[in-house]
C-alpha cells in the first residue's frame, strides 16, 4: 500500500477475506479503518461483509468486531456506546458498517432511534444499491430504472420505477452533528471525511458509493472507474452537511452526460435499448438537479 | 392448455420456483416479501411472474412489513403469499396472531434453514416445526404442511392456499432448504384439474349481518374490503358483530370458536400417506425433506425381512394425534428422523403416551439425515425393543 499517499498507517482490515474480485465495499473498509484508527469496536449487521469477511481463517479484521442481525445494528451500536461511556472507557469510539439494505430498509427504525436519542455512533452505509449478499434484490438504495431480480426488466418493467430514497438527507434532518456521502473512488476524500466524523460526539452518519462488479454488472478491475463516472455525471453527489447546514461538496470539475455512467455497467443496459430514451432523460434531470441543488458545478 | 398463470407441462425447476407455480396456479396475485436465504428464489420467481398476470410483487422493507402487506392485500381481497426463512419467520410472528385472530386466509412459506439466529443461512434444518405451532404469543391452532419435494412444493402450495381459503387463517408451508433448493422434474397440470378453493362471501341483508357468527363449521363467512358489508377488524378480542369485549366471556367465545375451527374440522385438514402400517413393529415417522431417506431406509430394512412401515405427515398441524393413539396400540415402536434435536418427535410420544417407543434420529442441520442413518436408527430402536422385553 506504499502508492498510497496520506495512508501510511498499518492496514487494520487486512487481505484474505472473501470478497469478490475488485469489491468497492473491501476496499471502502480498510480505508474507512485507516481514518478510525485501532481504537474502535465496529457492528456490522448482515450483509455481504458480514458473510466475506467473517468466516474463520479469512477473517481481515484487526479491531474488535461484533456481527449480530440485519435490522439491529444501531441498536446493538447504541448499547456498546452506552456501556463504554458507563466504564468511562472514552478512548474507544463505535463505528457501524453496514450495507444499504439493513441501512435503508430493515434498520431504518432501528437507526432513526439511534440518531433521536443522540447515540455516540459513527454509522458508516456501504452503498453498493441492492441486496448483493442474496443476489441482487432491490433495495431503498437501488438508483431508478436500475433492474434487479425483484424489479427485473421485462415487458410491464424497466427495472425499479421509484426514486433512491435520500437518507442522508432525512438523517440530517432528525439533526444529525455531521452527515456526509463519499465514493471509494475518492479515496483521500473518504478518509478525512471519516476522519473529521471522529472529531464530532454524538450520532454521525457517512454514506459511501461502493461499486459492486458482480452486482452492477462491470468488469472487475473497473470499480474506481465506475466510481468516478456516478460522482462525475451528477448521480452520486458528493458533500457534507454540518448541524443541517451543507458545508462543503466536492466540485465536478468535467460534467459526464448519465449515459456514460449507465452504459458501463449491465444493470443498466435495458436503458440503452431504442425504447430507453425517456428514461435516460429522467435519470439525466435526476443527475443535473443534483448538480443545482448540491451546486456541484463551480459556474464561470 | 397453457395459460400465463398455470404453465402446463413439465419442468426443470427448484422447489421455490415451484412452489410460486403453484401460488400463480391457485390464483395468488399478491407477494410481499423480502430476500432472505434460502428462499429467495421464490419471491424473484414471483416478482418476474406476477406482473405478467395481472398481480402485484412488492419487496417490503423487511419481514414485518411483508406479512403485514399479505394480510393487508387478503382483506383487500386477493390471495396473498409471503415466503421467508427462519430469521423472518421469526420476525413476522406477531402479524401470524393477527392473522389468526383476524381469520386472514394467506399462506406463509418458510423454508427453513439452520438456526437459532444467523445459523446456517445456505443449508438445511428442520428447527421451525415448533415455532410454527407456538412462536407466535397467546393459545391457538394453526395449520402447517410440510412438502418433501419440488413436485410437493408446487402441489402442497395448492393446497395450502385452499385450506386457507377454507378455514380464513394463515397456512404454513413449512418447506425447508433441501426441499427448496432441489432441482428436479416438476408437472404442472393443466388449469382444469387443478382445484381451486375460493373464500365464501356473505350474502344476507348488511343489515342484519353478523360477521363472526358461524354454524357447526365455526368458519366465518367474512367480506373483503369494498363488498358493501360492514366489518370491523381487530387483534382485540372480539364479538359476534367484530367489535371488542375486554371480558372473559368474549375471550371464550371467541377462543373457543377459534380453537374447535381447526380441532373439530382436524379430519378435512389432515393429509398423510402410509405404507405397510398394516402388521408393522416399527414405523417410521417423517416429514419434508427427511422423507426420502426414509422411504429409502424403509425398502432396504423390508429387504432385510425388518418389519418396517412409514407414516408421511403432510399435514404437520394439526398433528395427526388420533392416528398416532391408533398406532401406538397396535405396534412396538415409533422412528422419527429429524433435522432437529427433537420437535414432531415430542408429539408422537406424547400421542403414544408410553403404549410404544419413540426413538428420535436426530440432526443438528446443515444437511438430511442418509438412509444408512434411518437403517441404524431402526435397529437401534430394534436392540432397545429386545432389552425392554428381555427386562420383562
Amino acid at each position: 500500500m506504499n502508492g498510497e499517499r496520506g495512508a501510511n498507517k498499518e492496514a487494520l482490515f487486512v487481505s484474505g477475506h472473501r470478497a469478490c474480485h475488485g469489491c468497492g465495499l473491501a476496499l471502502a473498509v480498510r480505508h474507512i479503518l485507516k481514518a478510525t484508527g485501532p481504537d474502535v469496536i465496529v457492528v456490522t449487521p448482515t450483509g455481504c461483509l458480514e458473510t466475506f469477511s467473517s468466516p474463520y481463517g479469512y477473517s481481515p479484521w484487526r479491531v474488535p468486531w461484533i456481527h449480530h442481525l440485519f435490522e439491529n445494528a444501531p441498536a446493538v451500536a447504541s448499547g456498546i456506546a452506552a456501556a463504554l461511556s458507563a466504564q468511562k472507557r472514552n478512548n474507544v469510539r463505535v463505528v457501524v458498517i453496514g450495507g444499504d439494505g439493513s441501512t435503508f430498509d430493515i434498520g431504518f427504525g432501528a437507526l432513526s432511534g439511534m440518531l433521536e436519542r443522540g447515540d455516540d455512533v459513527l454509522y458508516i452505509c456501504t452503498d453498493n444499491g441492492a441486496y448483493m449478499n442474496t443476489g441482487g434484490q432491490r433495495s431503498g438504495a437501488t438508483p431508478t430504472y436500475s433492474s434487479t431480480t425483484t424489479h427485473p426488466v421485462g415487458r410491464k418493467s424497466m427495472g425499479k420505477p421509484q426514486l433512491k430514497k435520500d437518507l442522508p438527507a432525512i438523517v440530517a434532518d432528525h439533526g444529525t452533528p455531521y452527515v456526509a456521502t463519499a465514493s471509494v473512488a475518492y479515496l483521500k476524500d473518504l478518509r478525512k471525511k471519516v476522519e473529521k466524523a471522529m472529531t464530532y460526539h454524538g450520532p454521525r452518519y457517512i454514506q459511501i458509493d461502493t461499486p459492486c462488479p458482480s452486482g452492477w454488472g462491470f468488469s472487475s478491475e473497473l470499480a474506481l472507474e465506475i466510481g468516478r463516472l456516478g460522482v462525475n455525471c451528477g448521480l452520486v453527489p458528493l458533500f457534507e452537511m454540518e448541524n443541517g447546514s451543507l458545508t462543503r461538496v466536492r466540485k465536478i470539475r468535467k460534467k459526464l452526460q448519465v449515459t456514460e455512467y449507465l452504459k458501463a455497467q449491465s444493470r443498466f443496459k435495458h436503458l440503452l435499448q431504442e425504447d430507453g430514451s425517456e428514461y435516460l432523460k429522467e435519470l439525466q434531470e435526476i443527475a443535473d438537479q443534483n448538480i443545482a441543488k448540491y451546486a456541484l458545478i463551480t459556474s464561470s | 392448455m397453457t395459460s400465463e398463470a398455470v404453465l402446463t407441462g413439465e419442468h426443470f425447476i427448484n422447489g421455490d420456483e415451484a412452489c410460486a407455480e403453484g401460488a400463480l396456479a391457485v390464483g395468488c396475485r399478491f407477494f410481499g416479501g423480502y430476500p432472505i436465504t434460502p428462499a429467495t428464489e421464490v419471491a424473484e420467481t414471483m416478482a418476474r411472474r406476477l406482473p405478467a398476470v395481472g398481480g402485484i410483487f412488492i419487496q417490503m422493507e423487511d419481514e414485518i412489513a411483508s406479512i403485514a402487506a399479505v394480510l393487508g392485500a387478503a382483506w383487500g381481497g386477493a390471495k396473498a403469499m409471503t415466503s421467508t426463512s427462519g430469521p423472518g419467520f421469526s420476525l413476522m410472528m406477531e402479524n401470524i396472531g393477527l392473522g389468526l385472530v383476524t381469520e386472514t386466509p394467506c399462506v406463509i412459506v418458510n423454508v427453513q434453514r439452520g438456526g437459532p439466529s444467523t445459523g446456517l443461512p445456505t443449508l438445511c434444518s428442520q428447527g421451525d416445526m415448533m415455532q410454527a405451532r407456538w412462536g407466535s404469543h397467546g393459545h391457538y391452532e394453526i395449520i402447517a404442511i410440510s412438502p418433501s419435494s419440488p413436485q410437493e412444493m408446487f402441489n402442497f402450495t395448492i393446497r395450502a392456499f385452499n385450506l386457507a381459503e377454507t378455514f380464513r387463517m394463515p397456512v404454513l408451508v413449512m418447506a425447508d432448504e433441501v426441499v427448496g433448493h432441489t432441482l428436479e422434474r416438476v408437472t404442472i397440470p393443466p388449469a382444469e384439474e387443478i382445484v381451486v378453493v375460493n373464500r365464501k362471501k356473505p350474502t344476507g341483508s348488511p343489515e342484519t349481518y353478523l360477521p363472526y357468527k358461524t354454524d357447526s363449521s365455526f368458519i366465518p363467512v367474512l367480506p373483503d374490503a369494498g363488498d358493501g358489508y360492514k366489518i370491523h377488524v381487530t387483534g382485540l378480542t372480539h364479538d359476534e358483530r367484530g367489535y371488542p369485549g375486554m371480558d372473559a366471556k368474549t375471550q371464550e367465545t371467541m377462543m373457543t370458536r377459534l380453537i374447535q375451527k381447526v380441532r373439530k374440522n382436524r379430519d378435512q385438514i389432515l393429509d398423510y400417506e402410509d405404507y405397510f402400517l398394516d402388521g408393522a413393529e416399527i414405523v417410521i415417522v417423517t416429514y419434508g425433506s427427511s422423507v426420502r431417506p426414509a422411504l429409502r431406509a424403509m425398502r432396504g430394512l423390508r429387504e432385510d425381512g425388518i418389519n418396517v412401515g412409514l407414516l408421511k405427515l403432510n399435514t404437520v398441524w394439526p398433528f395427526a394425534e388420533d392416528l398416532i393413539r391408533k398406532l401406538a396400540k397396535k405396534v412396538e415402536a415409533f422412528v422419527v428422523p429429524e433435522v432437529n434435536f427433537g420437535q414432531i418427535s415430542l408429539e408422537v410420544e406424547r400421542c403414544s403416551s408410553g403404549q410404544a417407543l419413540t426413538h428420535l434420529i436426530s440432526h443438528a442441520g446443515g444437511g438430511i439425515h442418509t438412509p444408512q442413518q434411518v437403517v441404524e436408527g431402526v435397529k437401534e430402536t430394534l436392540r432397545m425393543l429386545g432389552s425392554k422385553r428381555t427386562k420383562k
